[in-house]
C-alpha cells in the first residue's frame, strides 16, 4: 500500500458520502405546515389526550410565543422559520402490529441498510426495541418480559392513555415548559418519544433502546422521553439517531427527562449520527436538544454520547444532583466534520451534599467544523464536599476548523473540590513516526490514535451499543477508526 | 441624575477646556458616541455575567476634580516601592504633581499624556500609537472621550531603562465621590527594556471610581515587565483596561497583585502581532471581606511559534467573590502556537464565591494548547505535618497559603517587589511569616 498520510485521511473525508442516505416513501399523514392554537389542539385531539395534557400544551404554547431564539451558542445558521414546518406526521399503516411481518416491507428494508433490522434484533440478546419512525411508534418488543418485572416501557401517548397518573406527576418537572425556547416549543407539539418506568427496586434485565429517525420531508420532529427509575431500580437506556439524506434543514428539538429517585441509577447512551449535510454544508439536521436528569439521595445519572451527525448540534445533557450523595457522570465524543458545528457540553448542577461529578468529553474536528465544548459546574454554598472532575480534550485534523472550551465554574461552598483540564492538539507526528517503526502503516496509526483518544469515552456505552458507535465513528472518520 | 447623563453632557463642557484643534479631537467625539451607544456593561453581557457595576454607579461622582491638596511625601511614602530608585509620575485626584514626581527626557521621555496630547514634537508617536488597540467597548470608549491625562511613556530603540518607572494615582478624597479616568500610552522600541510599577490609591473613605486605560506597544525584542499592585481601601473600585500590542521577538509580562478595593476589574488584552512572542500574565489574589476581584484576560495569538503563559492564584475569604475569565484565540495561521493557562483557587469561607470561565478558542491544528482550573482546599495531610512540628494552626495555614502563591513570585524581578508583595501576602493572611525574603 502507498503511503497513507493524514492529507489522505483530510481528502477521505472530504469526499465520504453519508452511507444511510436514503430515504423511504410511507404514506404519511401530514398536518399543514404552520404553527398556532389550533395545530396544538390538532395535536393533542391527533393523540387522543386528556384534557390536562391539551392544557399543559397550550400552556407550553402561550409561554413559547414571548420568547424568542437563544443566540449565546457558538453556531451559525439559518434560523428555521417556525411557521414553515409541519408539526405531526404519522406513518398511514396503522394500526400497531402485534407481530413483526405485518410490519410495511418497505420500512422493514430500511432499517435492514441501517443495520437494526427487527428480526435480527429480535433474535439479538436482550434490546427490546421501541421503534419511532417519524414520530408514532410502530413496532415495540420484549414487552412482555419486561411487564413482568413491571416495567413499563411504551410510547409517551401510549403511556398518557395508560398511565396519566405517572406521567403526570413527573412530566415537564425536570425540564419545566418555560425552561428555554425549544424546550417550550416541544412541550407545546411533541408527537411522541418514549417512556420508561422502573419500579422499586427493580433492575432491569436489558438495555432498553429506541430509534429516532426523521423520515418524512419537511417534517420537525419533537420527540419528549420520560424515565422514571424509582427508589432503588437500574436501568440503562439507549438512544440511535440516523436520519436520511435531505437537502431542506431539518429541525430536531427533543426534550429527555431523567428522574432517579433515592438510590436509583440511570444509564443513558446516545449515538446520534443524523444527516449532517453535505460536503459544502447544505442540508443537514438542525439538533436542538434539551436533557436533563434529576438525581435524589444516593441516585446516579450517567450520560454517555457519541456525537457524529448533525449539521447543527445545541446539546447539554444535565444533572442536577438535588439529593446527599448523587452522583452525575457524562462522557462524551463529539466528532464533526466539513460544515458541522456542534456546541455540546454539560452542565453539573451540585445541591446537596458530597455529590460527585465527573465529566469527560472528547472532540474531534475535521474538514470546516467547528466543535465546541460547554460546560456549568456550580457548586450551591450547601453542597459540603463537592467534588468535580473534568477534563476536555480536543483533536484538530487540518487548519480550516476549530475547536473551542467554554467551561463555567461557579463554586460558592469551600469545601468544594473542582478540577478542570483541557487540551488541545492534532496527532503529533511522532506518535505516527512511533508507530510507523514498529511496522504500523499511518492508516492503522491513525486509527490507532483516535481510537485512543476516545477510548474512554467508547468504553462506557454498553455492550450492544459499542459496536454500532464505531460504526458511526467511522463514517465521520472513515479510515481512521480501525 | 444618571451617571451616564452626567458624563455626556459634561463631555462638551471637557472639550471646552481642551485643544480642539489637535486630532485626538475626532477620536474623541467618536469614542464619546460609542459610549452613548453602549453606556456601562451590565450583567447581560457575556463578559459581565459575574461583574455587576450597577451598585458603584449610584454613587454621584464628579467627573472633574478640584484643585489638589497638597500631600507630603513623608505621609504617603509607604505607597511607593521607596527603597529603590525610581522614575515617578504621581497624580493626585487626577492632576499630575509636579513635586512628587521625578520625570525625564534624557534619552527616553517619561512624562506626561497631557503634554503628549497638545506638543507638537510627540505627534508622530501620538498619530500612530494612540487609541490604536484599545478596544471600542463602553468603558474604554468612555476614557478615550475624557483622555487628557495619564503617563506618557516612550522607550527609543536600543535602551535598557536603569531604573523602574513608578505611576501612582492617589485619590484625597477632597469630593465626595470621584470618577477617575487616566489614561496612560507606552511605547517600547526595537530591543529596549522597560520595568513599570502601576498603583492607585485612595487616602479616605470616599468613594472613588476608576477607569483606566493603558496601551502598550512591544516593538521587536522590546521587554516590557508591568507590576500592578491593587491594595486600595475598600471604598475604591478599579477597571482597569490593559491592552498590549507585541511585535516579533518581543516579550511581555505582566503581574497583577489585586489585595483590596471594592471592586477590582482587570481586563487584560494581548495582541500578538508577530513571531516568536512570548506573552505572561501571572496574579495573586487575596481578598475577603465584600471585595470582588475579576481578572478578564484574552490573549490572540495571531502569527505563528509564539508562546503565552497564564497563572492566577486566589485565595477567597469571607464574602468576597474571585472571578476568573480567561480567554485564548489562536488563529488560524498561528501554528506551533504554546498557549498555557492555569487558574487555582483556594475558598477560605463558605460565603465566598468563585466563577471562573477558562475559555479556548482554536482554529489551528498544530498547537499545543492547554488549560487547568482548580478549587480546592488546603492539603490536610501537609496541615498535620505542619501541626504535628509544633506550628500553630494559623501560621500553619499561612505557610501553606503562601506556598500555594508562591510560584507567581518567582517571575518577578525586582526584588523589592517580591519583598513588598511577600509582606502584604503575610499580612493578608494574618501572619508573621518570620522568614526575611
Amino acid at each position: 500500500m502507498s503511503k497513507y498520510t493524514e492529507d489522505d485521511l483530510r481528502e477521505e473525508l472530504k469526499t465520504k458520502e453519508y452511507e444511510y442516505g436514503f430515504y423511504t416513501d410511507i404514506e404519511s399523514e401530514t398536518f399543514p405546515n404552520g404553527l398556532n392554537e389550533d395545530i396544538v389542539r390538532a395535536i393533542s385531539k391527533k393523540k387522543e389526550e386528556p384534557e390536562w395534557m391539551t392544557n399543559w400544551r397550550l400552556e407550553a404554547f402561550k409561554v413559547w410565543k414571548e420568547m424568542t431564539e437563544p443566540e449565546w451558542a457558538n453556531v451559525h445558521y439559518q434560523k428555521p422559520d417556525f411557521q414553515a414546518i409541519s408539526y405531526y406526521s404519522a406513518p398511514n399503516s396503522k394500526p400497531k402490529y402485534d407481530s413483526i411481518d405485518e410490519v410495511d416491507p418497505e420500512l422493514l428494508a430500511t432499517f435492514e441498510k441501517l443495520g437494526i433490522s427487527l428480526d435480527e434484533q429480535k433474535k439479538l440478546a436482550g434490546v427490546a426495541m421501541d421503534v419511532v419512525v417519524d414520530s408514532v411508534s410502530v413496532a415495540t418488543t420484549f414487552k412482555k418480559t419486561l411487564a413482568e418485572k413491571g416495567i413499563i416501557f411504551m410510547s409517551i401517548s401510549e403511556a398518557i392513555q395508560e398511565h396519566p397518573e405517572l406521567v403526570k406527576k413527573h412530566i415537564g418537572t425536570v425540564v419545566p415548559t418555560k425552561d428555554n425556547f425549544y424546550a417550550a416549543l416541544n412541550s407545546a407539539v411533541f408527537s411522541d418519544g418514549s417512556f420508561c418506568y422502573i419500579p422499586k427496586g427493580v433492575r432491569c434485565p436489558m438495555e432498553l433502546s429506541t430509534y429516532f429517525r426523521i423520515n418524512q420531508a419537511g417534517t420537525g420532529q419533537f420527540e419528549r422521553t420520560l424515565v422514571v427509575a424509582d427508589e432503588g431500580s437500574y436501568v440503562s437506556y439507549l438512544e440511535g439517531c440516523t436520519a436520511p439524506s435531505r437537502d431542506e434543514n431539518q429541525l430536531h428539538a427533543a426534550v429527555v427527562e431523567l428522574i432517579a429517585l433515592d438510590d436509583a441509577e440511570i444509564k443513558y447512551s446516545t449515538v446520534q449520527n443524523w444527516y449532517p449535510g453535505n460536503a459544502e454544508g447544505k442540508g443537514g439536521v438542525y439538533n436542538f436538544v434539551t436533557k436533563r436528569g434529576l438525581c435524589e439521595k444516593n441516585a446516579k445519572i450517567s450520560w454517555t454520547q457519541v456525537e457524529t451527525g448533525s449539521a447543527v448540534t445545541w446539546k447539554y445533557p444535565s444533572c442536577v444532583l438535588k439529593g446527599d450523595n448523587s452522583i452525575g457522570e457524562f462522557y462524551s465524543i463529539a466528532v464533526t466534520n466539513n460544515y458541522q458545528q456542534a456546541d455540546t457540553g454539560t452542565k453539573m448542577i451540585h445541591l446537596g451534599k458530597n455529590t460527585k461529578s465527573t465529566i469527560i468529553s472528547k472532540g474531534i474536528s475535521a474538514g470546516k467544523s467547528q466543535n465546541s465544548y460547554r460546560g456549568l459546574v456550580q457548586i450551591s454554598s450547601r453542597a459540603e464536599n463537592a467534588r468535580n472532575f473534568s477534563q476536555c480534550d480536543s483533536l484538530l485534523m487540518g487548519n480550516e476548523c476549530g475547536a473551542h472550551t467554554f467551561p463555567y465554574i461557579e463554586a460558592k461552598n469551600k469545601s468544594a473540590q473542582i478540577e478542570h483540564e483541557a487540551t488541545t492538539s492534532k496527532i503529533g507526528e511522532d506518535q505516527i513516526f512511533y508507530c510507523n517503526q514498529r511496522g504500523i502503516d499511518t492508516e492503522k496509526a491513525i486509527a490507532l490514535i483516535v481510537n485512543g483518544f476516545s477510548k474512554e469515552v467508547l468504553n462506557k456505552l454498553p455492550m450492544e451499543f459499542a459496536v454500532e458507535a464505531q460504526k458511526l465513528l467511522e463514517i465521520s472518520l472513515e479510515g481512521s477508526v480501525g | 441624575m444618571e451617571l451616564k447623563e452626567k458624563l455626556v453632557s459634561s463631555f462638551m463642557a471637557f472639550e471646552n477646556t481642551v485643544d480642539v484643534d489637535s486630532s485626538v479631537h475626532d477620536i474623541r467625539i467618536d469614542a464619546m458616541k460609542a459610549f452613548e451607544a453602549q453606556g456601562f456593561p451590565h450583567k447581560k453581557l457575556e463578559a459581565w455575567k459575574y461583574t455587576s457595576l450597577k451598585s458603584i454607579l449610584k454613587n454621584d461622582f464628579s467627573v472633574f476634580p478640584k484643585e489638589n491638596e497638597a500631600l507630603e511625601y513623608k505621609d504617603i511614602k509607604k505607597y511607593f516601592i521607596h527603597d529603590i530608585d525610581a522614575y515617578k509620575i504621581i497624580f493626585v485626584d487626577g492632576k499630575y504633581s509636579s513635586h512628587l514626581s521625578a520625570t525625564t527626557h534624557d534619552g527616553i521621555d517619561v512624562c506626561l499624556m497631557s503634554s503628549a496630547l497638545t506638543k507638537p514634537k510627540y505627534k508622530v508617536i501620538i498619530d500612530n500609537y494612540f487609541n490604536k488597540i484599545a478596544t471600542k467597548d463602553g468603558l474604554s470608549s468612555l476614557n478615550t472621550a475624557f483622555s487628557a491625562e495619564g503617563a506618557y511613556i516612550h522607550i527609543p530603540k536600543n535602551k535598557v531603562v536603569e531604573k523602574p518607572i513608578q505611576i501612582i494615582h492617589f485619590s484625597t478624597g477632597n469630593e465626595a465621590a470621584l470618577m477617575l479616568q487616566p489614561r496612560n500610552l507606552i511605547v517600547v522600541d526595537e530591543n529596549s527594556h522597560v520595568q513599570i510599577i502601576e498603583r492607585h490609591q485612595s487616602l479616605t473613605e470616599n468613594p472613588v471610581l476608576t477607569n483606566s486605560v493603558t496601551e502598550i506597544f512591544a516593538n521587536k525584542r522590546a521587554i516590557v515587565d508591568y507590576y500592578k499592585i491593587q491594595n486600595d481601601k475598600q471604598s475604591a473600585s478599579l477597571i482597569d483596561n490593559t491592552f498590549i500590542n507585541q511585535k516579533q521577538e518581543s516579550l511581555a509580562k505582566v503581574h497583577t497583585f489585586s489585595f483590596g478595593g471594592k471592586l477590582t476589574r482587570n481586563n487584560l488584552n494581548f495582541y500578538q502581532n508577530g513571531e516568536r512572542i512570548d506573552s505572561t500574565m501571572k496574579g495573586i489574589t487575596i481578598i475577603g471581606d465584600k471585595q470582588h476581584v475579576d481578572h478578564n484576560t484574552l490573549v490572540h495569538h495571531i502569527e505563528p511559534n509564539c508562546e503565552s503563559h497564564q497563572d492566577y492564584k486566589g485565595i477567597f475569604d469571607a464574602n468576597s467573590t474571585g472571578v476568573f475569565n480567561g480567554k485564548v484565540v489562536v488563529e488560524k495561521e498561528a501554528q506551533k502556537t504554546n498557549a498555557f493557562q492555569a487558574n487555582n483557587n483556594i475558598l477560605v469561607s463558605d460565603k465566598a464565591t468563585i466563577n471562573t470561565k477558562p475559555q479556548l478558542e482554536i482554529f489551528a491544528d498544530d498547537v499545543r494548547c492547554t488549560h487547568g482550573c482548580t478549587i480546592g482546599q488546603l492539603d490536610e495531610s501537609a496541615m498535620f505535618y505542619l501541626r504535628s512540628r509544633g506550628i500553630p494552626e494559623k501560621e500553619a495555614r499561612g505557610l501553606l497559603m503562601f506556598a500555594f502563591s508562591n510560584n507567581v513570585l518567582d517571575s518577578v524581578k525586582i526584588p523589592e517587589i517580591k519583598s513588598r508583595i511577600t509582606k502584604l501576602i503575610a499580612q493578608k493572611l494574618g501572619v508573621n511569616i518570620g522568614f526575611d525574603l
